[in-house]
């Protein structure tokens, strides 16, 4: 509220300053004319076109972003405020002198200081307008680039999850002393598991088998840490291997089915992906975990992986892409991605 | 102590770890023995009291039931007094990385391992525990000491919780059949956690809402509403009685209703005559 009206004596002073510019070059054409009648009559005027546009605008447009109102109104309403501005200005200054213009002057004067208060206030108004719009912008901007910068963080932390990697680096640093063969493997598969999450070309596309190799990394190194509690099966069919994928986009998935599924589990249990050729020239990918679940009813509970995948999705192929989930408390959560297919033609 | 050789159990889910922690342990201090070495928190409670260890290394995230739970579950069940009584267990937590948990350990002056496990402090951490055996006389003050660090896990905000702070409470929507009632929290007598569901008692009826209890902490007042249990949460005020029975076990009644509700060791410091 404070800078609702900061804002409005800062644009009532500049306007001030416009009306006595304005009054000095009407004094400059008519020197004979005593200073004070085109300061009184600029002054009023000004001053009341300022107030009928500048508190009119949030009438007329309460619901704008940038404060003014769009499309033919950005036009209607300028000219009507600068009209009634013109006559109300004119009476106000009128009973200051204690004359009537209306009654006294010429109709081509009275039209002549019309034009010139039509033409001043069009000019200020514009002004006005587009400063307004590009403070408008340049928030909009910065709040993107805010949003933008907070969403990668979250992404990046959420792949690189501190607790798996410390948990990894402890059990590799068991490894190293019990068995060196295996932790020079654990650590070729950690060094490729955090080059494709750091890889700048997180955008880009990559083949599926790619995609798979990815994954079979990460559940390497999980059954590592989790032992006989962790099975996985990876099913691609070789006709689909070079199907081109998102980069990563089953990672959240997995991690989704593992750390909600999988470890709060005792027992443990079984994470399938699997591709398949689906009808209508698309691709499924499943991820199946026999897992705790969750209930279906309730809030979201993968949250942010599931809605990164949704994203992905959307980004890549608009509204062709689709996601489901299903689960059975108890009984383990499966979710089914279908994309087109990327070489639809190839039997 | 009544025997001479100290003894420990492990909780660990990931067994690799488990068997490291359990190598350093028998370097640094040999002669210490590692009695059991469990992958979840319900074995460990269960180990726990049938071989009552010195020492208990208990990892934070376990399936099931966290480290933090077991250790509350086990102070719980622990035998204080009769013949089987025995100074409760040293507790050492052990965790890969939880910044809200080890806040927590340093607030309450809980010791922790942070793994991997550096053998440095590990050696810090043991000094601690052969220091603490060596001094039995203290065990009971020992074990009031931890029921209240526990206390101060428990009370200590999660990530979400400490993230975004839920506004306070003032009504509970509960479905009753196909319909919403609006029970003021002001009626509130009691909520109990039971199952997947909470129970909300008033002086007339009761209602199940699905919201679980912790949820439902962060957002009434804790002066108003007292925790007596890990599952238990009554209205201070309503308390009419508490009572002891020989075993030191602690229930109280609500005014305007029948039931009973026990009081945990956790929190029967409430409950003291002035």
């Amino acid at each position: 509220m404070r800078y609702f009206w900061i804002d409005k004596l800062q644009s009532l002073l500049q306007t001030l300053a416009f009306c006595l510019g304005a009054a000095a070059i009407q004094y400059a054409f008519q020197p004979d004319r005593s200073y004070e009648i085109p300061l009184g009559y600029s002054l009023a005027i000004g001053g009341s076109t300022w107030a009928l546009i500048d508190f009119g605008r949030h009438l007329v447009a309460p619901n704008s972003e940038h404060g003014w109102p769009v499309g033919i109104r950005a036009v209607l309403f300028p000219l009507v405020a600068i009209c009634l501005g013109f006559v109300i200005g004119m009476t106000v200054a009128d009973a200051w002198f204690g004359w009537s213009s209306w009654a006294s002057s010429s109709l081509r004067s009275l039209m002549l200081s019309g034009l010139m208060s039509l033409m001043i206030g069009t000019v200020v108004t514009y002004y006005f307008h587009s400063k307004g719009k590009s403070a408008h912008l340049e928030q909009k901007v910065a709040e993107a680039k805010h949003l933008a910068a907070e969403s990668r963080l979250k992404l990046l932390e959420t792949q690189l999850e501190p607790h798996m990697l410390f948990n990894t680096l402890a059990n590799l640093r068991v490894l190293i002393a019990l068995d060196p063969q295996r932790a020079q493997d654990m650590l070729d598969r950690m060094v490729a598991y955090l080059r494709a999450t750091l890889s700048a070309s997180r955008a880009s596309n990559h083949a599926l088998s790619l995609e798979f190799d990815r994954l079979r990394d990460y559940l390497e190194l999980m059954t590592v840490r989790m032992g006989p509690r962790l099975h996985y099966a990876l099913d691609l069919p070789a006709d689909l291997a070079d199907q081109n994928v998102p980069a990563l986009l089953l990672q959240p998935l997995v991690e989704n089915s593992i750390k909600h599924g999988l470890e709060p589990k005792v027992d443990g249990g079984t994470i399938t992906v699997r591709a398949r050729r689906a009808a209508n020239n698309m691709l499924s990918l499943e991820v199946t975990d026999t897992g705790v679940g969750f209930d279906t009813t309730g809030a979201s509970s993968s949250g942010f992986g599931l809605a990164q995948v949704h994203e992905r999705l959307a980004a890549a192929y608009e509204n062709l892409g689709r996601v489901e989930q299903t689960s059975t408390p108890g009984q383990g959560a499966t979710t089914l991605l279908y994309l087109p297919l990327s070489s639809p033609q190839k039997a | 102590m009544t025997t001479t050789i100290p003894t420990a159990l492990i909780a660990e889910d990931e067994h690799l770890l488990a068997q490291s922690l359990q190598a350093e342990l028998a370097r640094a201090w040999p002669a210490l023995k590692v009695v059991a070495t469990l992958g979840d928190g319900a074995s460990a409670i269960r180990q726990a009291l049938a071989l009552q260890p010195d020492v208990l290394f208990f990892d934070i995230r376990m399936p099931g039931m966290s480290g933090l739970d077991a250790a509350t579950e086990l102070a719980e069940q622990w035998p204080t007094t009769g013949p089987g009584a025995r100074p409760f267990p040293q507790l050492v937590f052990v965790t890969a990385y939880d910044q809200y948990a080890v806040q927590a350990f340093e607030a309450q002056a809980m010791d922790y391992l942070l793994k991997p496990v550096q053998t440095a402090r590990l050696q810090k951490t043991i000094e601690k525990l052969q220091l603490a055996l060596a001094k039995p006389a203290q065990a009971a003050i020992d074990f009031e000491a931890t029921l209240g660090q526990l206390r101060g896990l428990l009370a200590s905000p999660t990530a979400s919780a400490a993230a975004t702070p839920a506004p306070p409470l003032t009504v509970i929507q509960a479905s009753v059949g196909t319909g919403i009632r609006m029970v003021p929290v002001a009626d509130v007598l009691c909520f109990e956690a039971a199952d997947k569901y909470v129970r909300v008692l008033t002086a007339e009826r009761e209602y199940l809402i699905r919201t679980p209890l912790k949820e439902l902490q962060e957002q009434i007042d804790t002066t108003v509403f007292w925790q007596i249990h890990r599952g238990t949460i009554v209205r201070a005020l309503a308390i009419d009685a508490v009572t002891r029975d020989e075993a030191g076990k602690v229930t109280l009644t609500l005014r305007d209703l029948k039931e009973k509700f026990v009081v945990s060791r956790l929190y029967a410091h409430l409950f003291k005559a002035m």
